[in-house]
């Protein structure tokens, strides 16, 4: 089966690598064409990356805390682009402080992104959301 | 003795070097002025004549040529994102030797393809999306051109995916698959289509500019002046495996109507914490500044640095340079005649190279992060380069060259370019290196020696 694409990387000014890298790993292993931007990612960036590689979906994670204001526009920005309805998600320590999940989640989803993760989630549970939200089969496992 | 001659067919001047590869010794050199209309054949015996007056008759093994007239290699390219590989699609091209005309990113209209085709370029090179990305855009780029008449041959280095389609759809053109040029995002693949371009200049463009007309005279015309000159710069930096190079530099070719600047250098980040942002550059890397040139392009150099910087340097009041430099943009022929015009050609020249080398490094700039200090590389990192390579009349023909080049070094002003830190400048004061690029492609040791020998060391 062909493999599905997605773009990732670490949004704004944040500069935190480890989490990305673990992120990459996970996603690639679990068959998923990755291409990862690293950190300190631009809107544009994520999105010339995925007009390039045709990708279906764009993996956003932020972890300072100015995840809201920088992902703002960003579904608009998409749309202008030409990717209508690539799948977004978001996850990390996406806003400032300690707020109730739900209502996070409320307001990233109004700002048109299809998922959105909280703090600790592990990489499984977003690697679950992909295969069902992309319709795909985790890899059989091969012997090597 | 065993002479060979290197010839270079540019667009107003044939010129001729004659070098010893027994000896490893230059002979000479001579030019000779060419107009279009003239044979090319007539400008190439003129400036032989020149060279046998002062070395005598020499009986020539072998002769190479490069060749930049009728325009040079002039190439369209067309890619999808406009940073992305549109851009490398340009890199590709410049690094071929090209005059690159256009640049398209996205899908073309009609109005473009119109534009493409009475542009008359020598070939065009289409790309757009990674292997297995986006297909659409060249796709839809190779149909618009597949509905008009071919003009030129076409060099495919997109997605490779969609590859043979794009090849069926442009059946009536002359394609030339080759390898995408951004293979991975962000991981550039520019040889196999500079190899490419490369050959079809060899086999056809050459014929189509009739100077074929010399080729009775030639064993071959290997390759448009730029590359040639890529060549040497890459040879002179990384040397041979018998004789060693001077290690990377950043070279400037500065013209009457375009400043080329070539970089050999990875251009790595030095500082730690730093981020690179946007496209990895090649390391072998040319960049053409078709609006800064000491005659056709002279109000060039002065909207980008601004009259008063030339007043400043060149000591003439504001209103006086900005009539020397309507006269010269005028008489393109014009050499310096006393200290003031002189004056004002040294200060030109300075921020010619100055601009140039400006826009072909990168930049860094301090980002602010909660994490503390971060810094955001754009580009090569040039600080650590430490040879820099100057050539083109305004910069040989002066006894202040080295003050001109040491405009290629960073300056307190501009603290974010990543131009060389501190440099040694050599000059190339016989013109000698698109020969040297040329003999190098089968006496490189001979080259790079005769290069070491003959560039000449420019103090402040």
């Amino acid at each position: 089966m062909e493999k599905k694409t997605l773009v990732m990387g670490v949004i704004g000014a944040d500069v935190h690598a480890v989490g990305n890298k673990i992120l990459y790993h996970a996603f690639t292993a679990a068959g998923f064409n990755c291409v990862n931007l690293g950190v300190m990612v631009s809107q544009e960036e994520y999105i010339n990356a995925a007009i390039e590689s045709n990708a279906d979906v764009i993996v956003v994670s932020s972890l300072y805390g100015h995840g809201e204001l920088d992902c703002r526009g960003m579904r608009e920005k998409c749309d202008e682009a030409g990717l209508k309805g690539i799948l977004l998600y978001v996850g990390g320590n996406i806003v400032v402080g300690k707020q109730p999940f739900d209502e996070v989640e409320k307001r990233f989803k109004a700002m048109g992104f299809d998922r959105v993760f909280g703090p600790g989630t592990p990489p499984e549970t977003t690697i679950a959301a992909l295969y069902e939200d992309l319709g795909v089969q985790p890899p059989e496992e091969t012997e090597e | 003795m065993k002479p060979v001659l290197l010839m270079d067919f540019g667009s107003t001047y044939t010129k001729v070097t004659a070098v010893d590869v027994d000896s490893e010794t230059l002979l000479g050199t001579a030019s000779s002025y060419t107009t279009v209309q003239t044979d090319i054949g007539e400008g190439l015996q003129n400036a032989l004549n020149i060279l046998e007056q002062k070395t005598g008759k020499l009986d020539f093994s072998e002769r190479y040529a490069c060749s930049s007239a009728a325009g040079g290699l002039r190439m369209i390219t067309s890619g999808l994102v406009p940073e992305l590989t549109a851009e490398a699609a340009k890199q590709a091209s410049l690094g071929a030797g090209a005059k690159v005309i256009r640049v398209y990113s996205y899908e073309l209209t009609k109005k473009d393809v119109a534009e493409i085709v009475s542009s008359h370029p020598d070939m065009l090179l289409l790309v757009g999306g990674t292997d297995g990305g986006n297909s659409e855009c060249i796709l839809a780029n190779a149909r618009k051109l597949s509905q008009v008449e071919p003009i030129c041959p076409v060099v495919i280095a997109g997605n490779r995916n969609c590859a043979d389609e794009c090849e069926e759809l442009l059946e009536n053109w002359e394609t030339h698959v080759c390898e995408n040029v951004m293979p991975k995002f962000n991981e550039l693949n520019i040889e196999p289509a500079q190899h490419e371009i490369r050959q079809i200049f060899l086999n056809r463009i050459i014929h189509a500019k009739g100077l074929s007309k010399a080729a009775e005279l030639i064993s071959g015309i290997l390759m448009p002046t730029p590359a040639a000159m890529m060549a040497a710069m890459q040879l002179l930096a990384e040397g041979t495996k018998t004789e060693s190079g001077i290690g990377e530099l950043v070279a400037v070719d500065l013209g009457g109507a375009t400043t080329d600047v070539y970089s050999i250098a990875d251009g790595m980040p030095t500082q730690s914490n730093t981020i690179v942002k946007g496209l990895m550059e090649p390391y072998a890397k040319r960049t053409v500044e078709g609006d800064i040139g000491m005659r056709y392009s002279i109000w060039g150099i002065v909207d980008a640095a601004g009259i008063d910087r030339v007043s400043q340097l060149s000591g003439i009041a504001p209103e006086r340079a900005k009539e020397m430099i309507q006269f010269l943009s005028e008489n393109t022929e014009t050499l310096p005649k006393d200290q003031e015009w002189e004056n004002l050609d040294f200060a030109l020249a300075s921020l010619a190279v100055e601009t140039a080398v400006a826009r072909h490094a990168g930049t860094i700039e301090q980002v602010y992060t909660p994490m503390g200090l971060a810094y955001s590389q754009i580009g090569k990192d040039l600080t650590p380069v430490r040879r820099v390579v100057v050539t083109g009349g305004a910069i040989i023909h002066t006894k202040r060259t080295g003050e001109i080049a040491s405009h290629s070094l960073q300056s307190p002003n501009q603290p974010g370019s990543l131009r060389p830190a501190d440099a040694k400048f050599l000059v190339d004061r016989k013109y000698i290196l698109a020969a040297m690029g040329l003999l190098g492609q089968y006496y490189p040791d001979t080259a790079l020696r005769i290069m070491k020998k003959e560039l000449a060391e420019a103090t402040e």
